[in-house]
C-alpha cells in the first residue's frame, strides 16, 4: 500500500497541476477543466492548476452579494465524500502529499502529545467560521483563503517566482500567510500531517463521510487478536480495532499492513461484509 | 448480498446536486473565479 499510495499521490499532484507552462510564465490556466473542482486542496491560482479548489469555490458562492445555494460545489463534495471519504486526503490531496514527503525527512519526531485530541476540533471551527460563517456574513472576502490557506501561499510563491511583476504586490498579508505556511511546513517535519489533523476544513468535510463511504475499512472481529499493532502504527493516532471508520482516518493503510492476523481490510467493501462476519461470530 | 445503501443514496444526492448546479449555470461561476488570479488566495489581498 505504501509505495502504491505514494505513486497515486504523485500522479494526482501532477494531474491537478498539469499546466507545466504556467510554472515558467506565471500565467494561470484558463481552460474549461477549471469549472470542475478537484477533490483535494489545490489552489486554483497555482500556475499549474487545471481544476478549481473546492473550498475556494464554496466560498465564492457564500461571499457573493446575491446569495446562491452552492448546489454544484456541495454536490461535488458529497460525491467525492460518498465514494472516497477521507481517502481523498490519503491518496489525492497534493498538500497532504507535500506533508507526507516532509515527514519522511529524518528529524526529531513527536507525533503523539498532550493536546492532540483537542486540537483536532480546530478544523471544524475553521470550517464553520472561516469557510462558512465569516464569508457569508461579511461577503466579498473568502476568509479561509485569505488568512489561512497554505496552498494559496504556495501559489503566491510560485507566481512571484515566475512573474517578477507580482513581487511588488506582495505585502503584509503575504508575509502573514508565509508565517502560517512556514509553521505548517516546519511542523510537518515533526508531526505527521499537522494541517490535515488540525486545520484542514476539506478534511473535516470528508471526515463526515468516512462511516458511509464506498471506500472503507472493515475489521473482522473473529480474526482480531487485540495485539494493538494497528493503533501503534497509526500516524493519525486512531485505534482501528475500535473505530476502523473514524472521521480522522485518511486510509493510508499502514494498519492493514501491520495487522499480523489479517483482520483489517481497506478498499471498496460492501457494507454488510463486517455485519456478516459479526453474525458468524454470534 | 446487500449494497452500501447510505453511500449510494449520498452519491445519487451528490449527482443530483451537481446536475442542479449545472442547470443553474453554477459551473460557469466556478470557472469565472478559477481562471482569474485570486488575490486573497495568493496573499496580495
Amino acid at each position: 500500500m505504501g509505495k502504491k499510495r505514494t505513486i497515486i499521490q504523485a500522479l494526482s499532484a501532477i494531474l491537478c497541476n498539469a499546466n507545466i507552462k504556467g510554472f515558467f510564465t506565471g500565467q494561470i490556466y484558463t481552460g474549461a477543466t477549471k469549472s470542475v473542482c478537484v477533490p483535494g486542496l489545490n489552489c486554483y491560482s497555482c500556475p499549474g492548476a487545471v481544476g478549481a479548489c473546492p473550498i475556494g469555490s464554496l466560498q465564492t458562492f457564500l461571499t457573493g452579494l446575491k446569495f446562491k445555494v452552492p448546489y454544484y460545489v456541495v454536490g461535488l463534495l458529497i460525491f467525492f465524500g460518498a465514494v472516497l471519504g477521507r481517502a481523498v486526503c490519503g491518496f489525492l490531496c497534493p498538500f497532504g502529499f507535500l506533508q507526507d514527503i516532509l515527514f519522511k525527512i529524518p528529524f526529531f519526531k513527536k507525533n503523539r502529545f498532550k493536546g492532540d485530541r483537542i486540537l483536532r476540533y480546530l478544523k471544524y471551527v475553521i470550517l464553520a467560521l472561516f469557510v462558512i460563517i465569516l464569508p457569508f456574513t461579511f461577503k466579498l472576502t473568502p476568509f479561509f483563503c485569505k488568512y489561512i490557506c497554505p496552498s494559496g501561499t504556495i501559489a503566491g510563491l510560485l507566481l512571484s517566482a515566475a512573474d517578477p511583476r507580482v513581487r511588488p504586490m506582495l505585502g503584509n498579508l503575504f508575509e502573514q500567510k508565509l508565517v502560517i505556511l512556514g509553521i505548517i511546513l516546519s511542523a510537518s517535519l515533526i508531526v505527521w500531517r499537522p494541517f490535515c489533523k488540525y486545520l484542514c476544513p476539506l478534511g473535516a468535510i470528508y471526515g463526515f463521510f468516512n462511516k458511509a463511504a464506498l471506500y472503507r475499512m472493515d475489521l473482522s472481529k473473529d480474526k482480531c487478536i487485540s495485539c494493538g499493532k494497528c493503533a501503534g502504527v497509526c500516524n493519525m493516532n486512531i485505534d482501528p480495532s475500535r473505530t476502523p471508520n473514524s472521521m480522522e482516518c485518511i486510509r493510508c493503510g499502514e494498519c492493514v499492513k501491520a495487522c499480523p492476523a489479517g483482520a483489517l481490510v481497506c478498499g471498496f467493501i460492501r457494507q454488510d461484509a463486517s455485519q456478516k462476519k459479526s453474525e458468524e461470530v454470534v | 448480498m446487500r449494497k452500501n445503501i447510505p453511500a449510494l443514496i449520498l452519491i445519487a444526492a451528490g449527482i443530483a446536486a451537481v446536475a442542479a448546479g449545472i442547470c443553474l449555470d453554477q459551473h460557469t461561476d466556478v470557472l469565472a473565479k478559477a481562471i482569474r488570479i485570486c488575490m486573497e488566495c495568493v496573499g496580495i489581498g
